[in-house]
């Protein structure tokens, strides 16, 4: 039950308290560019929910066991190659360039998946999914999960589930965030902005007064887990 | 091929302010929102990501020839995240403190879209002495862009600048500022600010 709740509480931190736009400014550009239509931004937001839970599953599979201090599969190469070597390997340091790896890979075969199984979407998305290579959120979503798998005690190591949840809770927090935004912008449109304002420049000071809304769910975590505790 | 387009100088130049990566191109967003509540912060991850931008400029230009059409973005990639791993262990071993606070934002340099924009636009197409050119200007512009949002954020918001006393004590600190939302306030206004500046200059120049 304990485990459970720490869970939820993994998830809603993801999406609500440490928004992954709003808090940790990860995601920007997709936040800027694709948010001036609700079905354009939802279906933007659902990508990107879909391609983080794939590269977090996939890094946290190659962080737990090739890439931290002292992994499994690697200890067993090593031992195999050097028989009653006491050296524990650590292959960390090739983490980003695997991480980047996994990321444009699990874009490939998301935009083939689409392509092949749901055109009119393809078609909507056009140039936008190959940039969900360089968003920022997928990495950082990799990097949090590396951060708990990586060089920790083993008691405080985060498992699968834990490094799904949070994926799938930052990724929806992406799509909370880029709706919204594209919500007030369909209206915004109909405004008198000053010139020097027009197109991004608003759209900073709403995501500042956006953000500032988020920071009212500072706190929230705590007071659920004291309600359940 | 160094003689098609604008020359070496020309570019360096052009990236600093005409062609600003944060103001003009709305590149980078996310280490110019994140780390500049501070700035030495902010000078670090510019001083970074100018390491990183020049050199993978330089090989991207080196290995220019021998890349193929439907691999490059890969290749581009993996040279990046090289050089960020480079960088990201140096800062560890000298700055480990400026190391910690920067987090995850020095890896993140990886999906900087100014690092793959320049090797893609600029670097593929031309030699290696006006790729690197290219690379000091805009990691400069970078700076500058880091550098006057940071000056902003950290005065009102601590009352400091690089750390040192600026204000006065009596100066209520603005504690919005360093927070997330006055990153995007702050970043909003002054892309404002500079776009009514080059509108006023544009007016001027047609009379």
């Amino acid at each position: 039950m304990h485990y459970f709740i720490e869970l939820i509480l993994i998830g809603i931190t993801a999406a609500l308290i440490k928004n992954f736009v709003l808090y940790y400014f990860v995601g920007i550009c997709p936040f800027l560019g694709v948010s001036r239509k609700i079905d354009t931004a939802f279906g933007m937001g659902m990508a990107v929910t879909f391609v983080i839970t794939i590269a977090s599953f996939l890094s946290w599979t190659f962080t737990t066991f090739i890439l931290r201090p002292g992994a499994p599969f690697t200890a067993w190469i090593w031992g195999m190659i050097n028989p009653g070597s006491e050296v524990v390997v650590d292959l960390s340091i090739l983490s980003y360039i695997i991480y980047i790896f996994v990321i444009a890979s699990s874009v490939q075969f998301v935009e083939m998946y689409v392509r092949k199984f749901f055109p009119p979407l393809y078609k909507q998305f056009g140039v936008f999914l190959p940039l969900i290579t360089t968003n920022c959120a997928i990495l950082f979503a990799c990097l949090e999960i590396m951060k708990h798998v990586s060089g920790v005690p083993d008691a405080t190591r985060w498992g699968l589930p834990e490094a799904l949840v949070l994926a799938i809770g930052g990724g929806l927090g992406f799509t909370i965030a880029i709706s919204i935004m594209a919500g007030i912008r369909e209206e915004l449109d109909m405004c008198d902005v000053p010139e020097a304002l027009k197109g991004p420049g608003i759209a900073l000071l709403v995501a500042g007064i956006l953000a500032l809304a988020f920071m009212g769910f500072t706190g929230v975590d705590r007071g659920l887990a004291s309600l359940f505790s | 091929m160094a003689t098609d387009g604008p020359t070496p100088l020309e570019r360096f130049i052009s990236g600093i302010l005409p062609e600003n990566p944060v103001y003009r191109q709305l590149l980078g967003m996310c280490p110019t929102l994140a780390v500049t509540n501070g700035m030495q912060a902010a000078m670090t991850m510019a001083g970074a990501t100018t390491f990183v931008l020049v050199m993978a400029n330089l090989i991207t230009s080196l290995i220019r020839n021998l890349l193929k059409p439907h691999l490059r973005i890969l290749v581009f990639t993996l040279t990046i995240a090289t050089f960020v791993t480079i960088a990201d262990r140096f800062l560890a071993a000298y700055l480990y403190q400026m190391s910690k606070q920067l987090g995850p934002y020095i890896p993140l340099i990886i999906v900087n879209c100014i690092i793959i924009s320049r090797c893609e636009i600029c670097a593929s197409k031309q030699g290696p002495f006006t790729a690197i050119a290219d690379a000091l200007g805009m990691g400069l512009g970078f700076t500058v862009a880091l550098a006057s949002i940071a000056t902003i954020r950290e005065v009102l918001g601590s009352g400091t600048w690089f750390g040192l006393r600026v204000l006065p004590e009596m100066w209520p600190d603005w504690v919005l500022m360093v927070l997330p939302p006055g990153a995007f306030l702050t970043l909003g206004l002054l892309l404002g600010t500079v776009n009514w500046l080059s509108s006023i200059k544009a007016r001027k120049a047609k009379g």
